[in-house]
């Protein structure tokens, strides 16, 4: 058994003049204080990677520069789908003996610490090399193709794509840590700057800077145990261009095999947490993981099922499209907001039953899939 | 590449993907062996240019000085007549399902697979 007993999370946005280590820090010791634990009890550490601060060991490049010595650490890389990645293996290494309390940690200064440009063809470079990259795509591109393909064989249209930006807004508008908080509309989104069509700016999640972290436990350190009960992967391709048909993506292989992990069905979840870097990005996970039937998420937003105070609260911190993304740390706010609604601690954003939660992260383009369920024991 | 046949990738006027004798996968990016079964040496073999558009993407926001000039730039995967899918530039009104043919521009000091209705 695993418990996740610690959260901490920055204001997303600009940090002028923090580092990727300073963010990762300071997000490290709000995780490890909200457990209820001194640094030194922190045994084990997983972490992501920096755009901006590239380095062959992370880990232990931040374990130094944080001051502690652990018995397990190592960097993890599977684009956004890092932060659940990290944390189904920090799961399993509690679970197995081999650590006490992982910390499971990222951050980086994308915004502030290198040109947007610079950003943007960081991340183009998940493309392949020789037969996509040197055509010019970006991450929008990529996705702005799926969209084409998902709009086309399911009858979405790009108003539907912008209810999601508008949801997410909404729900960042009350989280004093959110990048954006000015309200949007649809029209708003449609009006946008083009980007990669379908795509407009308003469809595309921020560059931000910001910090994450939490804190796998073999026990519970407080009164409210919140319980990883089972996840899974998958990982179908690495490039677009190799992707298998929209209706074998690896989201509805992740989400079957952590559903048997778990013992659980989409009709016990009560709370949402799945990866939004593009509005399409969240329209077909929540499809693909039977959150929605196909072309029909946006649907159940107008009707507001992923609001707040709808059936199915849904990245109740505005996520990657309003909250921010600064990489790694990006979807791990995904995990801290959902631990805080579990734990009845989210405030104005509370929702009234987060018993037990559907969690997914998506890396590359729709390539690696993570999907978890957490439970709250008592 | 295990012989050689030049494509567009090296500056060549072609498009070049590989053939499995052994389980008859055929397959774009190039490797000495088949993915589907693992088998040694596709062989590799010109292909027509003629294909299908499956997706399509204009882009607007380019993200270095050489691509910038060239906005906007539609960016299509193919699914060509010989069975592999392809990332390519095309004409910017394609729409999906549409049937193409390849020719081929300059893009970014490079030459790349251009598809235009056929």
């Amino acid at each position: 058994m695993s418990f996740i007993t610690g959260v901490g999370l920055t204001s997303y946005g600009k940090h002028e003049g923090s580092s990727s280590l300073d963010l990762m820090s300071k997000a490290a010791e709000l995780a490890i204080a909200d457990a209820g634990l001194k640094r030194t009890e922190i045994d084990g550490i997983l972490c992501g990677y920096s755009t901006v601060s590239p380095h062959i060991m992370l880990a232990t490049v931040f374990a130094e520069h944080f001051g502690i010595q652990p018995s397990y650490a190592h960097a993890v890389q599977v684009g956004g789908a890092t932060g659940l990645a990290m944390t189904m293996l920090a799961h399993q290494l509690v679970d197995a003996g081999v650590a006490r309390h992982v910390l499971v940690v990222g951050g980086e200064n994308r915004l502030t610490g290198q040109s947007r440009d610079a950003s943007i063809q960081a991340l183009a470079q998940v493309g392949h090399p020789d037969y996509e990259v040197t055509l010019g795509p970006t991450i929008p591109a990529y996705y702005g193709l799926v969209a084409s393909r998902y709009m086309h064989e399911y009858g979405v249209t790009q108003e539907d794509l912008a209810e999601f930006a508008v949801l997410m807004r909404a729900h960042a508008l009350t989280h004093p840590g959110a990048q954006f908080r000015e309200p949007i509309t649809v029209a708003d989104v449609m009006a946008s700057k083009p980007v990669a069509m379908p795509l407009k700016l308003l469809d595309c999640c921020p560059v931000s800077d910001g910090g994450a972290a939490f804190v796998v436990s073999r026990e519970p350190t407080s009164a409210t145990g919140i319980r990883i009960r089972g996840c899974a992967q998958a990982h179908t391709h690495q490039h677009v261009t190799a992707a298998p048909a929209l209706s074998e993506l690896g989201a509805e292989i992740a989400v079957a095999k952590a559903k048997s992990a778990a013992g659980l069905s989409i009709a016990d979840t009560r709370y949402a947490a799945v990866y939004d870097s593009f509005t399409i990005t969240l329209a077909m996970l929540l499809e693909d993981l039977g959150l929605a039937g196909r072309g029909e998420a946006a649907a159940r937003v107008r009707a507001g099922h992923f609001g707040r105070d709808g059936a199915m609260p849904l990245n109740t911190h505005g996520g990657l499209l309003s909250y921010g993304h600064c990489g790694v740390g990006g979807a791990m706010a995904h995990l801290v907001e959902t631990h805080l609604q579990m734990t009845g601690r989210a405030g104005p954003r509370q929702v009234r039953d987060a018993s037990i939660a559907l969690l997914h992260g998506d890396g590359g383009v729709l390539s690696s899939h993570v999907s978890m369920f957490l439970e709250r024991v008592r | 590449m295990n012989d050689n046949l030049a494509d567009w990738t090296g500056g060549t006027e072609a498009i070049v993907y590989q053939s499995c004798g052994a389980c008859d996968a055929v397959q774009y990016f190039h490797r000495n062996f088949c993915a589907a079964c693992g088998a040694p040496d596709p062989a590799t073999k010109r292909a027509s240019g003629a294909g299908k558009v499956y997706a399509t993407s204009l882009v607007c926001r380019a993200a270095t000085p050489e691509t910038r000039a060239h906005v906007p730039y539609n960016i299509v995967l193919v699914d060509t007549v010989e069975g592999f899918r392809m990332m390519a530039h095309g004409d910017n009104d394609l729409a999906i399902s549409d049937e193409v043919t390849v020719s081929y521009r300059p893009f970014a000091g490079r030459l790349i697979p251009y598809f235009g209705k056929t």
